[in-house]
């Protein structure tokens, strides 16, 4: 079933690609088909969760598994699994999926074809990557999801687009490296260890901190996640990506690659080295405070639209980084929830500012100013994303953020306190943007229209989100709750313990 | 009636919900039916409610359940006993008040639907905080609370001055809020739960008298209380906060936000008693705040600035109360000053109105004869506020005087100190704006037939409750602790006196013997002394110096951000490194030549001597 929809995926790409011959407009039809079908088929898996009916296949939290042997040599296998985190954040990267494609309906005019091709593989490769639980399969997804991204950004992208595409492509190919070598270091202990290689995850889970060199292995493998993250001081490709990526490109960056780095965390890196827990929980906190005060002050400085959102997307960030270090129940709730409530709030904002340079050919706010008049919808939605992104309750990004503090605050206080006020930081830069870009003065010399029925049914969708994930989180977070239990449990065990877990 | 408490903040709510999606265009007696009618009925069932309400009685409503993590379960539900009771009654009936005279106050403003979605919010908001049964649904309001400041103060956008009071207000209450959930982190991690009745109990039960977490618990709540109440050290926010319309701040001032602060301290008042050092940290800041803005007030030329001076400066009273233990002559006064101060800033719209938006008051004078009825809802306001004998501020600030004298005369002092200085500021205003010459003529207000009667019968009716709110018997008994204070006849006296002498010396400085006004101001140091009292003590300086310029110096200076010096790094040594190359590519043989030569030497001396 997981494999079925990698493939549908993937198949729909390459149909995407072909129906160009024969309108220039089909291949969006295609991918919106192909979506659509994607989340029905994860529509019956919702309601057995939600009825509390878990298919137990693994332990007590997957609720799916498929295991096929791939090159048995080096014990390497075709095992994707999935549990409510999984679920979630595979929904997230479908619904972000449809919202590209709403984003890129007018605004991608050429090359139609390739351009869903590339939106639909690099989908393919992030559920790839949310489900894998082979290790080396884990590193091919990640590749399939990066590559797609270079294309999206080079060709459909801004002014700057080739300077952005080849930060964008060094960066993650660089960590890629450091990643690919941690993943064979680990198969290459566990052929000391054990006689044979593994990539699997029950066999490797803990295995990375009986090592002398795990704290090598760790850091190649931190390193390559923080830069997806991103974590100061690796985050630089970012803004430049994000700013110069086609609408559809920072939907996606935005809304679901970022949020690679985060599940890998929290799926990887702490229950393959537990013990970096203790040794390297406080650099991960400095690293997450840093970032979120880091991300702040550059927004606040920022006069182009999509630079401002993509460096808040810093700051937002580092609240997850704190909460997995902090690694108990509520701080890792609060970051899973982040990652979802960040990935509409930061692709709503990112539609906003793409649906803006449509229309005035500037991101550059200080060509903006009084829009509020002109186009009054945009604005209160703008509004809605704003306040979204500065943490008022009652939308999702509170109960993200303040499970995050909350837990966090029993882990470190002085972490806490600081990323406290870091919200101060947000509210900073999310009214500076609405100040220029709505109020003030008019400026004469653009007419804006207001959003279209498109634009505003898109928009709601994430409204409601927001809204459902900020006022009736439960089902989330029950859906969440067995996943966080166990891997918590991993956190505090060595891998002898770990006998129970392992199939 | 009980079962219909959800629909109290749910009609605002939902009324705003109406307005915002009609986008503008619903009409203006559509709007204002919704906008005004929705208050009015939640007043109405608060006042139903009411009359069949125990006053030991209290009551939780649960509407659903919020979220519950691993041993932390919030809900969304409502609770009522006799202190949040009297705060509905002030929010929905003031607001009401407020609301029908805003109907016809924004008549001419192309955006009065935003405007009553607006208010609506903001009081569906405050009606939340106050309904709240745990501090995240109180802190869901609190947050909502400012949202609501925000948009109404800078309701008029188009100027950035106003988007600026607007960001202000937001952000430095949200510096007091990030103090308050702080505090709501400590709470959970010593006590672990977040519901407010858990963990009172739970801290009488856990924490002896006195004990040090106790005491940072209750700072860090009284943090995000001066946010919203702005005291010292956060109050620059609300003299700034009066570019919104006139109404907003009447809102602001008397149903809604800055009362925030003092209810959340009131509703936690265990925590509070079991630290003396906390308790006199609330009475101090009062005490201070009160001085320092009364000081403000008494130089101001703009007639919305002294009355923001005046709130700060009486809730400043309210929180000496609070400090010094008189709880529910903390409250007393809380619900006696909305009656006044809303009056106060809805007359002083209606002046705004008649002089075409002049706010200065050195353009106003001689308005008594012209405008007899505000004229009159003035003085009954500034009666109160200086709390002459028999009005509702008298009664409510009298309990406060006396309680002060009982826990240390320093602050009695202090406090009597500041009752002369609100007797002097709020008879400045009568005597300059409404007596003397005439200097601009007011004109009538232009308002078809129904509008043109909400906005008097609303200061009617304020008028009302303000001379005789002092009568009323509030059901606080079995919710705070009570205190009887009877301080020596003498104290009792001058606490009476003083007010009237205010008035006096106020009457006789500026109507008997101006030349002695004018001697005042020409005094050595009087000039400097003024300035900075009207800058408000130099704080918005002070932050600016502290904070804000050296946050937005940072900015700019790393507005490329620093940390990218490493890819362009890597970029620079590539190029240099491919360039040094190409200069030994020169294409000359004997270049080459010479090379190879150094090379094979090179390496001959290396396997020789190693």
């Amino acid at each position: 079933m997981l494999t079925l929809l990698i493939v549908l995926l993937l198949i729909g790409a390459a149909a995407a690609w072909l129906a160009e011959q024969r309108s220039a407009s089909a291949p969006r039809l295609v991918a919106l088909a192909t979506l659509g079908l994607a989340l029905l088929l994860l529509l019956p898996l919702l309601f057995n969760t939600a009825n509390g009916a878990l298919i137990a296949v693994q332990g007590d939290s997957w609720l799916l598994l498929e295991r096929h042997a791939w090159i048995p040599r080096f014990g390497i296998s075709w095992l994707l699994a999935m549990d409510g985190m999984s679920l979630l954040l595979v929904l997230l990267t479908l619904v972000l999926g449809l919202i590209a494609i709403a984003a890129s309906w007018t605004e991608i005019g050429e090359r139609q074809g390739f351009f869903y091709f590339n939106l639909l593989a690099c989908l393919a490769g992030v559920v790839g990557v949310f489900t894998a639980l082979d290790l080396l399969l884990f590193f091919v997804f990640w590749e399939v999801m990066l590559i797609p991204v270079y294309f999206l950004i080079g060709i459909w992208g801004h002014e700057e687009r080739h300077y952005a595409a080849l930060k964008f492509v060094i960066f993650t190919q660089a960590s890629s490296l450091l990643m690919l070598i941690s993943i064979i270091g680990l198969a290459y202990l566990h052929q000391q260890q054990h006689g044979s290689y593994s990539f699997d995850y029950f066999a490797l889970l803990g295995s990375g901190s009986e090592s002398p060199y795990s704290f090598w292995l760790m850091l190649g493998l931190f390193i390559a996640l923080v830069v997806k993250l991103p974590a100061f001081p690796l985050h630089t490709w970012l803004a430049d990506a994000h700013t110069q990526a086609p609408t559809a490109g920072s939907v996606i960056l935005a809304g679901v690659l970022l949020k690679t780095g985060a599940y890998g965390l929290i799926r990887f890196l702490i229950p393959l080295f537990p013990d970096s827990l203790e040794s390297f929980a406080a650099v991960g906190m400095t690293l997450g405070v840093i970032g979120i005060f880091y991300g702040a002050l550059l927004a606040f400085a920022q006069y182009d639209l999509k630079r401002l959102v993509a460096y808040s997307s810093i700051s937002h960030m580092g609240f997850i980084l704190l909460g997995v270090y902090a690694w108990n129940a509520l701080s890792l709730q609060g970051a899973v929830m982040q990652m979802l409530t960040h990935g509409f709030s930061a692709a709503a904002l990112f539609m906003l500012a793409g649906a803006i340079q449509q229309r005035i050919h500037s991101r550059d706010m200080r060509q903006m100013g009084g829009f509020w008049k002109q186009a009054p919808r945009m604005a209160a939605i703008a509004l809605f994303f704003a306040m979204a992104s500065l943490g008022i309750p009652g939308l999702g990004n509170f109960i993200a953020e303040f499970l995050i503090l909350i837990g966090s605050f029993q882990a470190s206080v002085t972490a806490t306190l600081l990323a406290t006020f870091g919200l101060v930081g947000a509210a900073v830069y999310s009214l500076i943007m609405i100040q220029r870009v709505f109020q003030g003065p008019q400026q004469s010399s653009h007419t804006l229209a207001d959003f279209d029925r498109r634009e505003q049914g898109t928009m709601a969708v994430m409204m409601l989100a927001l809204l459902l994930l900020g006022l009736y989180p439960q089902p989330a977070l029950d859906l969440l709750q067995p996943v966080i239990a166990q891997l918590q449990a991993l956190g505090q065990t060595s891998s002898s313990q770990l006998a129970g877990v392992m199939p | 009636m009980l079962k219909l408490l959800w629909l109290i903040p749910t009609l605002p709510l939902l009324s705003s919900l109406v307005l915002m999606l009609g986008a503008g265009r619903h009409s203006k007696t559509l709007v204002a039916s919704c906008g005004v009618g929705s208050v009015g009925l939640a007043a109405l069932i608060t006042l139903s409610i009411a009359a069949g309400f125990n006053a030991d009685d209290s009551h939780r409503q649960l509407l659903w359940h919020w979220f519950s993590v691993a041993g932390l379960s919030t809900d969304f539900a409502l609770y009522l006993d006799g202190l949040s009771l009297v705060m509905l009654m002030v929010v929905t009936g003031i607001g009401f008040l407020i609301h029908l005279y805003a109907a016809g106050y924004m008549y001419d403003d192309p955006d009065y639907a935003r405007f009553f979605a607006c208010m609506n919010l903001f009081l569906a908001a405050m009606l939340i905080l106050i309904l709240a049964d745990n501090l995240v649904l109180l802190y869901l309001g609190w947050e909502a609370v400012g949202l609501c400041s925000y948009l109404l103060i800078g309701f008029w956008y188009q100027d950035p001055a106003n988007g600026m009071a607007a960001r202000k207000a937001f952000v430095i209450t949200r510096v007091g809020d990030a103090a308050l959930i702080i505090g709501l982190f400590l709470l959970y991690a010593e006590l672990g739960s977040l519901d407010i009745a858990t963990l009172m109990s739970a801290a009488n039960e856990r924490w002896p008298n006195g004990s040090t977490t106790a005491t940072v618990a209750a700072l860090l709540l009284l943090g995000g209380a001066v946010g919203k109440s702005a005291q010292l050290p956060l109050q620059s926010w609300l003299p700034d906060a009066m570019a919104g319309p006139t109404p907003v701040s009447a809102l602001i001032h008397a149903a809604t936000m800055v009362t925030a602060g003092v209810y959340l301290i009131a509703r936690c008042h265990p925590l509070f008693m079991l630290s003396s050092v906390a308790m006199t940290t609330v009475a101090v800041v009062g005490l201070l705040t009160l001085l320092l803005s009364g000081c403000s007030a008494l130089v101001q030329t703009d007639i919305k600035r002294i009355l923001a001076y005046s709130t700060i400066s009486q809730i400043g009273y309210m929180f000496l109360a609070l400090g010094v233990g008189a709880w529910s002559a903390a409250i007393f006064h809380l619900v006696t000053h909305a009656f006044f101060k809303a009056l106060l800033f809805l007359c002083a719209g209606s002046v705004i109105l008649a002089l075409q938006h002049r706010q200065e008051i050195t353009e106003m004078g001689g308005l008594g004869r012209r405008m007899p009825f505000i004229f009159g809802c003035f003085l009954i306001g500034c009666a109160c506020l200086a709390a002459l004998p028999f009005t509702s501020g008298y009664f409510s600030k009298e309990p406060i005087l006396a309680q002060a004298w009982a826990q240390s005369p320093l602050l009695w002092f202090g406090g009597a100190l500041g009752a002369l200085i609100t007797a002097l500021y709020s008879f400045r205003l009568i005597f300059v704006v409404f007596f003397g010459e005439l200097t601009t003529e007011p004109k009538p207000l232009q308002r078809p037939g129904w509008v043109a009667l909400k906005m008097p019968s609303a200061l009617a009716l304020l008028a009302l409750l303000a001379l005789f709110g002092g009568a009323l018997e509030l059901p606080l008994a079995t919710v705070l602790p009570g205190i009887e204070a009877h301080p020596p006849l003498l104290i009792a006296a001058l606490n009476t006196l003083i007010p009237i002498l205010g008035v006096l010396a106020c009457y006789s400085l500026y109507r008997l013997n101006p030349e002695l006004l004018v001697r005042l101001k020409q005094l050595p140091g009087s000039a400097a002394l003024r300035q900075f009292w009207q800058q408000g003590w130099g704080f918005d300086r002070l932050y600016d110096r502290l904070l804000r310029h050296p946050v937005l110096w940072l900015a700019r200076v790393n507005r490329n951000d620093v940390a990218d010096r490493l890819s362009q790094g890597i970029v620079a040594l590539s190029r240099l490194s491919h360039q040094l190359l190409v200069e030994v590519q020169s294409g000359q043989v004997r270049w080459y030549a010479g090379i190879m030569t150094c090379g094979i030497v090179l390496l001959i001396g290396l396997g020789v001597f190693i």
